[in-house]
């Protein structure tokens, strides 16, 4: 067993820098990485490029970054739900680039298998397919789109063991597989650290093969940002 | 009578047959499930990874951890899975998704679909939308037939930024329901008590009327 485990969040994040460009798991607020995005904060790092659905809101998630002006640009699919973000935007602090979210999705994939590009139907004849080859399969048009290149992806998982095994849990898995082992460095923090031999491994999402450091999380929020419920009759 | 958001996702609702499953959009789409025939068996898949969906949680059983693609808090029903956003745009883009109903700004007579992007105003994103719209067959629009100052919203061209191309096959407005085909907006049906010279005149894009024009059935 080669083990990949981490005394906390510090170390995980060691050799992060400004300028860098980092991956961040999560749908909306299920599934951050809320340790290693608050070790961001902490560390202040500057100017970084962030590949993620969605940019949190206002005082939670990648807002907590924003707020401090630490991000330079987004790539994202949707992010309707922050209003720091929205006025960074339309005042230029903030580079945004929008990408459909089955493509972005596809493009962390795409790093993580050693697929440089591949061609899909989404987004042509739209403005996402400005400057970007495009070719006809099956009477069909589709556009050629590319790997993401990164220096960090942070991931989050609801169990993991030493050998940096991942289980996630629900919907909170969303991007964090397809992000593993698609950046330069692979950080995954869990709610719980397993003793090695305790997961299944049948029932392992994310082989340690694409986790290179791995943490026990805490204090997880798990803020919901959308509570919806039934009333009991 | 123009109808209500509710009318018009209890008409969409009928386009569900038994065995689909379906991804539903945010806003009128997501009423669609209410109104789906008990008798039938369907699958409701959201794309930030869940296929059998449920209804919201009893207060008290919200798990963060489960969530729909309008981060809203649900249940997931026996038979349920979970998967990552790659594999769930697999389901999409592999057209395993049989019905996708999603919810519209400008819809033109060509098929092409505008709801993501208004220049200057709102800048939200297009979310799965776009890869929904270029890969899925069979694609039903729910939407105002016309915006609040009574301008058509089914246009010769749409004039906002487009989500998909040629996509579009069916619209369920508040006023008809009609067919793409050839370039123009076929009239199948009407809201009850709108007329035909109604509809005519709430459409913008070439309107297709062949003989007489039936009332939905919103029962």
């Amino acid at each position: 067993m080669i083990n990949k485990t981490v005394a906390n969040v510090q170390v995980a994040c060691e050799g992060i820098q400004d300028s860098m460009t980092f991956m961040l798991g999560g749908f909306g607020l299920s599934g951050i990485p809320e340790n290693s995005i608050a070790e961001l904060v902490r560390r202040n790092v500057k100017n970084v490029t962030c590949i993620s659905n969605n940019a949190g809101v206002d005082d939670f998630g990648l807002g907590l970054l924003l707020q401090k002006k630490q991000i330079k640009k987004m790539i994202s699919s949707y992010v309707g739900e922050n209003a720091e973000f929205e006025r960074q935007m339309l005042s230029g602090e903030l580079e945004v680039e929008l990408i459909p979210q089955g493509t972005l999705a596809q493009r962390c994939q795409a790093a993580q298998s050693g697929i440089p590009a591949f061609y899909t139907p989404a987004g042509y004849g739209t403005e996402v397919a400005e400057g970007k080859e495009a070719r006809e399969y099956n009477g069909k048009m589709h556009i050629l789109e590319e790997a993401f290149k990164a220096d960090f992806g942070f991931i989050k998982a609801w169990k993991g063991d030493a050998a940096g095994n991942l289980i996630f849990k629900g919907t909170a898995r969303n991007f964090n597989p397809n992000m593993c082992g698609a950046a330069k460095i692979t950080v995954a923090e869990v709610e719980e650290l397993v003793p090695v031999g305790t997961l299944d491994p049948n029932q392992i999402h994310i082989p340690g093969i694409f986790v290179q450091r791995i943490f026990q999380g805490s204090t997880y929020e798990k803020r919901i940002e959308q509570l919806t419920v039934r009333k009991r009759s | 009578m123009s109808l209500s958001k509710e009318q018009i996702a209890k008409r969409i609702a009928k386009e569900v047959k038994d065995g689909y499953y379906v991804n539903l959009g945010i806003g009128i789409p997501t009423l669609v499930a209410n109104f789906v025939q008990n008798d039938i068996d369907v699958e409701f898949q959201s794309e930030n990874g869940v296929l059998g969906m449920g209804p919201f949680p009893f207060e008290g059983d919200e798990d963060p951890d489960l969530i729909n693609a309008g981060k809203q808090t649900i249940t997931a029903l026996p038979g349920a899975s979970f998967f990552d956003s790659a594999l769930s745009f697999s389901m999409i883009r592999g057209q395993h998704v049989d019905l996708t109903i999603l919810g519209a700004m400008e819809v033109s007579q060509n098929g092409d679909i505008a709801n993501w992007k208004i220049p200057g105003k709102m800048v939200k994103g297009m979310g799965g939308a776009m890869d929904l719209v270029a890969s899925a067959e069979n694609i039903i629009v729910a939407m105002m037939h016309t915006n609040r100052a009574g301008a058509s919203k089914l246009l010769k061209d749409c004039s906002l930024p487009l989500t998909g191309v040629n996509c579009v096959k069916k619209v369920v407005s508040n006023l008809a329901v009609m067919e793409i085909e050839n370039g123009s907006f076929k009239l199948l049906e009407r809201a009850p008590g709108v007329s035909v010279e109604d509809i005519k005149n709430a459409t913008e894009g070439n309107l297709i009327i062949e003989g007489d024009i039936p009332e939905m059935d919103i029962s």
